[in-house]
Parts: C-alpha cells; structure tokens; sequence
C-alpha cells in the first residue's frame, strides 16, 4: 500500500476501533445505580437494592 | 391507562439492540461505495466531521427526546413529540416516526429475504460452477417472480413471507424476550464474520484461488486521499447523508428504544457506545471486505463500472461468484459469513422499526404486545408485496427514495428544531446530563442549538434542488440544472418522462410508461399510509380527551 493510503487507514481504523472499546469499557465498569432502573436483570442484584 | 410494561433486559443488551439498529446493510454496501466516489481516504475527514457535529448530537436529542416521552408513558414519536412542543401539531409531525418505519421495513424485508435465501444459496452450493454472468442473472431470474431458481413456486416471494413472519414473531416475543435476545445473539456474531471476511480482504495475493491483484491495490483505492476533493460541497454533502443514513437517525426507532430508559439512568454513554461500535462495524469491518476482495478479482476498472450500480449488485451479482473462487467448502462458508452478517445487520434494524408501531398501539389503544406486532406484520405485508412483485417497475427504489431517505432528513431537521428551540436548550442539555456516566462537552450545548440544525438544512436543501451532476460551482455562478435526483425533480419524474420522450421502441415506451404508472401509483399508497396514521393519532388525541388524559 502507499504510505499516505496506509497512514490514512490505520489512523482512521485505530481510532474507532479505540473509541469503540473505550465507551464500551465505560459502559461495563459505571458503577451500578440502584434499584428500581430501567434493567430487569438485574433486579434481584443486592448491590443494586436501594437503602432504607 | 398503557398496557405497556415492557423493559430492557440489560443496558448491554439495550446498547447492542441500539447499534443493531443502526446497522445495518448500508455500512457494508453504501459506504464502502461512497467513499470511493467521493475521494478515497479524503472521504472520511468530512466524515467523521460530519459525525461529530451532527451524528452524535442527533444520537443524543433522539435518545433524550424519548426517554423524556417515556417518563410520561409514550413510546411512540407523535406523543414523544407532543409532550415536548406546546402546539397541537406537533404529534402529527411525529407521524413520521412511525410511518417511515413500516414503510421502509416493507422493502428493507424484502432485501433482507434475499440474504436469508442467499445464505441457503450458498449452503446447497448454487454458485459453484457459475461464471459471473451465471450469478448475476441469478439474481435478475431470483427477482423475477415467476422464476425459481430452487423448485419452490414463488421463491422470492416465500422468502418475503419467511422473513416477515420471522420478524413479526420476535417483536411479539417483546423487547427484552425478543429484539433484546436477537441483538445479543446477532451483534457479536456479525462482527465475527466481518472480522473473518476482513482478515479475507487483506490477505488476498495475486495469483492465488485466481485473483488478479493483492489485497493492497483495493485497500489504496479506497484509502488514497485525494485532498481536492475536500473543497467539494457534494463531498461533504455525501459524508452528511452517509452518517445521517447509518445512524438510524430520523426514523424514530432511537426515541421509541429510548424511551423505556427511566430519567436517572444514562443515555450520554449509552449514544456515545452504540454511536461508536456503529461506526467500528461500518469503518472497519464495511470498508475492508466488498471493495478490497471486488478489486482483487475483478481489478480497479470493472468495479468502478460496478459501483455506479451501487453496492447492492457488488454484493449479489458479484461477491458469490468471487467467493466460489477459495474452493466449494471455504466459498460455502465465506458466502453463509457474508450473508449472514448481512442478515443480522438487517433484522437488528427491521425488528426496531416495528418497535414504534406496537408502542403507538399499547399506547393509546391498550393492545397486547402480540396482536400489535401482529398486525404490523400485516400492514407491512400489505405494503411491501408491491416492492415483491413489482420490483422491476421502480416500486422499491419508490419507497427507498421518500421514507429510506427525504423523510429522514425532515423529520431530523423538524426534531432538533424542537429538541433546541422549542423545548428549549437549557432543558434540552438537563435532559442529556440527566443520570449521564460522562461528562459531556459543553461546546455540543452550542453545537445542537447552532451547527446541527445548519447543517440539516443545509442537507435538506442540497437535497431539494441538487445541482447537474453535482456542480454547484457552476449552480452557485447563475448556472443552475437541477439533477435528476434532486427531491424536485424526482417530484416531476423528470428523468422517467425524459427516457419516454427519447424512446422510440415501443417494447420500451410501454415498460417506462408502466414504471411510471407504478411508481405514482406508490406515492399514492405511502401518502395514504401517512394520512391513516395521522387520522390513528387524531382518534388517540380524542380518546385521551374522553379520559382526561389531555
């Protein structure tokens, strides 16, 4: 591949590819709010029940 | 009182049902073709511009739009839309929202039905010992009814029908039960074959399984930048309508899956991630596979001659024949991974657009979740089976044209006037800020309020009265043609009156003169699918009176 070609797709592909893994870690590791949200699966998670 | 209850299982499994609905066949077909139409490597500055200022501010308005809807119990945009805009128009505005969703899904099943057969093409091993005149007219004999290319009568039209019911039964499985299930499954499994086809787009050598050139001299036609072409306003204008298509935005689909999200949990990161991985699977994955693995078989000059079709002939007529070219086994499997992913890529966006007509009914009309994704299925039944059988009289591309793509851009441009200037931007920012897990830039405050809506304008403009051939050098010097694909002249049929007055066949005079019968014919229906929801919306206002809901 040319140089230009080759810096141009490897930046563009670096930088989604990192931007996608990187909102998509913060997704996983937001702390968890408490119960009731908008999830269901998580309904009977103990850290999520809120405190009296 | 709604008979709405339904919820999101997980805010993964809401995150992968938003980005499948955001992907969807255009990030491997329509991107792929207009960044080499429209400068190569260059392409993709306006386009992440573009993305910036105006993808995600739209991603953020949709997402808060409904979830502030939601908080007053509509999942549907006519009262999405009426809870935000005093004025009693507002919820027919909101028509849009679920009205361009059944009408695309009418023909986007019907696309999505090919790849379904295809993928069962590519099982029983159709294509092998085809040339590629052999698979091309394939796919004109599969979309010619009458024909069967696999004994059953009426090929296309079962596969239609299979694919709808399909997606009718999902949605009447619920959202966290059956769009959430299908997301978790089809996502992950549609960046897996991506990733294979892709790790296939880089590797191939000249002289190996019969390609003419590497991988390499694709990968440059597609990413050479041609910096010139930065200066042109139909350049930033494709990257503008690239990002608006992808994204799902202006459909609807977004506010009605957003709002079953409660007011203090996120929808800042939650845009933000399903934005991105949308743009990973159309920049990453889309651009290494139809381009790169068409230019190493067919070389640079055919596929420039086979993009102006468009990537859906790229991908039918073309990518079989290819594939049979790595053997009968690996052929099998590249063609199930590609028209799989296409698959998945089309039932994560076809199962959103039915979410907003079932949320409309459960609404207002007290419907269970099961008859009201049934009788979606139904009207999208009614109206697609033209797109079916008469796909050869433009009646596809009809629909395409006023609710896969003008619609779109209105509703958009309507929106965030709303979402800024009506409701207002002060309340608008608190609504994205709302239980968010990011900080979000304060500069989009000033971006959705001033350089979004600009710029929805000025794609709704450029759309409206498109100059010939794009030259708006010339248009903007007192010189201005409209093209044939500006929304006025598309209005006029233009170009189809043009072919009838030049035609001297008589053969070919009555083929256009039907085309043209059949595509005023669809106005006709959509216009009359927009004024029957438009009178639902008014019965529903009126049935809210009764109650004292209003």
């Amino acid at each position: 591949m040319n140089t230009s070609a080759l810096v141009v797709m490897l930046g563009t592909m670096l930088l989604v590819t990192g931007l996608m893994i990187y909102f998509f870690t913060r997704v996983l590791n937001a702390p968890p709010k408490p119960e009731p949200d908008s999830y269901l699966d998580n309904d009977d998670d103990p850290d999520r029940q809120a405190t009296p | 009182m709604s008979a709405n209850k339904e919820s999101w299982g997980s805010r993964v499994g809401l995150i992968l049902a938003m980005a499948g609905n955001a992907v969807g066949l255009g990030n491997f077909l329509r991107f792929p073709v207009q960044a080499v139409q429209n400068g190569g490597g260059a392409f993709i500055i306006p386009y992440l511009v573009c993305f910036l200022v105006m993808g995600i501010p739209l991603l953020w308005i949709e997402w808060s739009m409904g979830r502030f809807g939601g908080r007053f119990g509509n999942h549907s945009t006519p009262y999405i839309v009426d809870t935000m805009g005093k004025h009693r128009l507002w919820k027919y505005i909101g028509v849009f929202g679920i009205w361009t969703n059944i009408a695309v899904a009418a023909y986007y099943c019907y696309l999505e039905s090919w790849t379904l057969s295809y993928v069962f093409h590519s099982i029983l091993g159709t294509f092998n010992g085809l040339d590629q005149e052999g698979v091309a007219s394939f796919f004109d004999t599969y979309v010619s009814i009458g024909d069967s290319t696999l004994g059953i009568p009426y090929e296309a039209v079962v596969f239609y029908l299979l694919c709808l019911l399909l997606n009718t039964w999902i949605l009447s499985k619920g959202l966290s039960g059956g769009v959430e299930r299908v997301a978790k499954i089809g996502m992950p499994l549609l960046i897996v074959f991506g990733m294979f086809l892709a790790y296939k787009g880089f590797t191939i050598k000249a002289g190996e399984a019969g390609a003419s050139f590497d991988s390499a001299v694709g990968l440059n036609f597609l990413w050479t930048p041609d910096y010139t072409q930065l200066w042109s306003p139909t350049v930033w204008l494709a990257a503008a309508g690239q990002i608006f298509f992808t994204l799902s935005v202006g459909m609807g689909t977004i506010h009605c899956y957003a709002s079953y999200v409660r007011s203090k949990d996120d929808i800042a990161l939650n845009a933000m991630s399903a934005g991105w991985m949308n743009e990973f699977v159309e920049v990453v994955l889309g651009a290494s596979i139809l381009i790169p693995i068409s230019i190493g078989y067919l070389g640079i000059d055919r596929v420039t001659e086979l993009v102006q079709q468009g990537g859906l002939g790229l991908a039918f007529k073309t990518l079989p024949f290819l594939f049979t070219q790595w053997g009968e086994v690996l052929g099998a499997i590249a063609g199930v991974m590609w028209f799989g992913l296409l698959f998945f890529a089309g039932i994560t966006s076809s199962l959103a657009m039915g979410t907003p007509w079932i949320g409309f009914l459960q609404d207002e009309f007290n419907w269970r979740r099961k008859p009201a994704a049934w009788s979606f299925g139904l009207i999208v039944l009614i109206l697609g089976m033209p797109t079916v059988l008469f796909f050869h009289y433009g009646v596809f591309d009809e629909y395409d044209y006023w609710a896969g793509t003008v619609s779109l851009v209105v509703f958009a441009l309507v929106e965030t006037i709303l979402f800024a200037w009506v409701f207002g931007m002060d309340r608008g920012w608190r609504e994205i800020n709302s239980g968010a897990d990011i900080k979000v830039p304060d500069i989009y405050k000033y971006i959705i309020k001033f350089v979004t809506p600009v710029l929805l304008l000025w794609v709704f403009i450029g759309s409206l009265v498109t100059p010939k051939g794009g030259d708006w050098g010339k248009a903007l010097s007192g010189d201005w043609v409209l093209d044939d694909s500006s929304i006025i002249n598309k209005i006029k049929n233009s170009s189809l009156k043009r072919q009838l007055a030049e035609a001297t066949d008589p053969a070919v005079i009555e083929q256009l003169q039907e085309t043209l019968f059949f595509v005023n014919a669809s106005r006709i229906l959509l216009i009359s699918v927009f004024l029957g929801i438009a009178a639902l919306v008014y019965m529903a206002y009126k049935k809210r009176v009764r109650e004292g809901r209003i």
